[in-house]
């Protein structure tokens, strides 16, 4: 067992994988010097500058350049060093990387890892502080993994470089200084199946990346009023598991989906209208969402926690849906 | 000029001609509504197509843009299965998956054609990177018109081609309108190589519409990319004979315009050669046909492949049929 934070294990994953398959590079701002969080630091010593590749602040060509590379037989991991630069990089993530399978009929895959980092801490303000993964749900032939603590990360990175599809990997800021243990027994998860979080019978909150851990904080507060809450970590927002939610569902029979993104047209609101329409009959009572109310992402540290969703949203959710004052 | 290099050029002129028949034969079946959406013509920029195509192997990467049905059999790709996918027949590249503005013959090495216009230009540079990592001998061309310099990822792909000299031929065919607007009205630059200079990339505006010296440029510019020198332009001065697409009525351009175009075909440009140089006008005749009737016969053999079967539409969304499931 070692303990790990969130920035050191997905450099021991990137370690690893590097190691392992002689294909896996490294490519974006400033990553040979370990990037703007210090993700990769160190691996251009071990691995050198032609695996470690720093890039200039062009999103739209070297998220191009490393779909070539893939679409060519190397397995990149690029980093888009916010998701909020995403958006420059989407005409290439949207029009090529996630379509090119399919549009040459099976010829080629995409075997690329795009890791970008989301979320609001800190004070990062409205343009590197943001929730995008809707964009990116939206996006047939892609992947999209968000992942809620330390060795959750490092056990999906993996997965992702070793899956062979182009996977968009979200990591949020809050996450990076959190520490987990790495049991010495651990085994990798497959990309696409959820995970029970922590069990409980009486409703089901629904979340991911770091409102997970926001979720796991609530469940514990419920527990000690009595009511029992199941938190499910969704792993990957594309695909979703809808077997593991249908079987948390008809288990709890009510379901609160928490996400950090605004609200509208977001992955709460497509997980609530796949329960309404596949699971309808187990549900006690409507589902419910919590999440960013629409606005930008403030500056201000009491505009910033005034926004943003966190542990007494759910607390009141959870206490509105079972009947508790 | 001796008899081998003589022969080399009929292989040539029948080249140009495949895929001038060609690009006529998908006018033809688009006007009989036998094409789905909106294929963009390549017809006389031909000379681009196979000059720079004749120095390339199947290992060399090609990447294209809407306008590359040329290029493609320039390349050696398959008359037959490249019609079947502009046709959306089952048969097809792609499965008709794909379409004119789509081609993918990966095992060819054309990994392919893209509608966003310099949405190719990346992507190729990421084919001479992976190339270059692992230490093949290969090469990456892409083709892109003259429109794609407007596209800020055409200079962020130029400058980091350069920066990691990358094993990549850039071909411009500059023919002198981006869809319908003229280059005049679009950029102050005349000349596309001239973008290359601030990035130390060698580059050289050319007549592309001459097959001999676009042959002749495009050798010294790939022997030197294979040599380890880095990334090269070459800008190819060209004239689009059709419309952006079938069915443009081209209204932007004048007669005069239309009828100068006519005398600079390349076709006709290398027949005069050949004609000059001792070739009997029949013999040039017979590869003309013989081009056809291959090119027509590869065409009906298309349009008697069976369409895709509906069902098969979720198919090559994700490698994984487990992922279909579960998408929704």
């Amino acid at each position: 067992m070692s303990v790990h934070t969130f920035i050191n294990i997905l450099k021991r994953a990137l370690d690893e994988e590097m190691s392992h398959d002689s294909a896996v590079h490294l490519l974006g701002e400033d990553v040979a010097a370990g990037g703007a969080f210090g993700v990769t630091r160190g691996l251009v010593d071990k691995y050198g500058d032609h695996r470690v590749k720093n890039t200039p602040i062009s999103e739209a060509a070297i998220t191009g350049l490393a779909t070539g590379a893939a679409l060519a037989g190397l397995k990149p991991v690029l980093e888009i060093m916010f998701i909020d630069f995403a958006t420059l990089a989407l005409d290439c993530l949207l029009n090529q990387t996630a379509k090119y399978r399919y549009m040459s009929g099976g010829q080629v895959t995409v075997p690329l890892v795009v890791r970008t980092q989301a979320g609001a801490a800190g004070g990062a303000a409205a343009q590197h502080s943001q929730s995008l993964e809707t964009f990116f749900i939206h996006i047939p032939g892609l992947i999209v993994v968000a992942p809620s603590s330390p060795v959750e990360a490092y056990g999906l990175l993996k997965s992702a470089i070793r899956y062979g599809e182009p996977v968009l990997f979200i990591e949020h800021k809050r996450l990076y200084t959190m520490k987990e243990d790495l049991p010495d027994d651990y085994t990798l998860p497959t990309i696409g199946q959820a995970r029970v979080a922590r069990e409980g019978s009486d409703i089901t909150i629904i979340a991911y990346s770091a409102m997970v851990q926001t979720a796991l904080e609530a469940a514990q507060t419920l527990a000690d009023q009595g009511i029992s809450a199941e938190v499910l970590d969704l792993r990957t927002l594309l695909p979703l598991d809808m077997a593991t939610i249908a079987q948390s569902v008809s288990k709890t029979h009510r379901v609160l989906i928490a996400q950090e993104a605004v609200l509208n047209g977001g992955v709460a609101a497509e997980i609530a209208a796949r329960i309404g329409s596949e699971l309808f009959d187990e549900l006690d009572g409507p589902v419910e969402r919590v999440g960013c109310p629409f606005a930008p992402i403030p500056f201000a540290p009491e505009l910033e926690r005034a926004l943003l969703p966190g542990k007494d949203d759910i607390l009141r959710a959870v206490h509105r849906m079972v009947g508790h004052a | 000029m001796t008899q081998q290099t003589l022969e080399h050029w009929k292989q040539m002129y029948r080249s140009l001609w495949r895929i001038r028949i060609f690009e006529s034969q998908v006018q033809r079946l688009a006007a009989a509504g036998e094409v789905p959406g909106f294929p963009h013509l390549s017809t006389g920029q031909e000379a681009v197509a196979v000059g720079v195509c004749a120095h390339l192997h199947p290992s060399d990467v090609l990447y294209t843009s809407h306008r590359g049905h040329g290029h493609i059999l320039a390349k050696g790709s398959d008359i037959e299965a490249t019609m079947a996918e502009i046709i959306g027949r089952d048969t097809g590249l792609c499965r008709g998956r794909g379409g004119s503005m789509h081609l993918v013959d990966a095992a060819n090495g054309v990994l392919g054609a893209t509608g966003v216009v310099a949405g190719n230009l990346a992507l190729a540079a990421g084919a001479a990177w992976a190339v270059q990592a692992q230490g093949k001998p290969a090469i990456s061309v892409v083709f892109f018109g003259d429109g794609a310099t407007g596209a800020g990822v055409f200079h962020e792909t130029l400058n980091l081609a350069a920066l990691w000299k990358l094993p990549i031929l850039f071909v411009c065919e500059n023919n002198g309108y981006a869809e319908f607007t003229s280059r005049e009205e679009h950029s102050n630059v005349n000349h596309v190589s001239a973008f290359a200079a601030p990035y130390h990339i060698p580059t050289k505006t050319i007549d592309g519409n001459d097959l001999r010296v676009v042959h002749a440029e495009a050798g010294a510019a790939i022997a030197g990319i294979r040599a380890g020198q880095g990334p090269y332009l070459l800008e190819c001065m060209t004239f689009r004979m059709a419309g952006h697409y079938v069915g443009d009525a081209q209204q932007y351009r004048s007669k005069e315009e239309m009828a100068a175009m006519l005398e600079k075909c390349p076709i006709e440009r290398l027949k005069r050669h050949l004609l000059e140089s001792g070739v009997d006008a029949t013999e040039l005749d017979a590869i003309q046909n013989d081009a056809t009737q291959e090119v027509l016969a590869a065409s009906d053999r298309a349009r008697a492949a069976p369409r895709p079967d509906p069902a098969s539409v979720m198919e090559d969304v994700y490698t994984s049929p487990a992922l279909h499931a579960i998408t929704g």
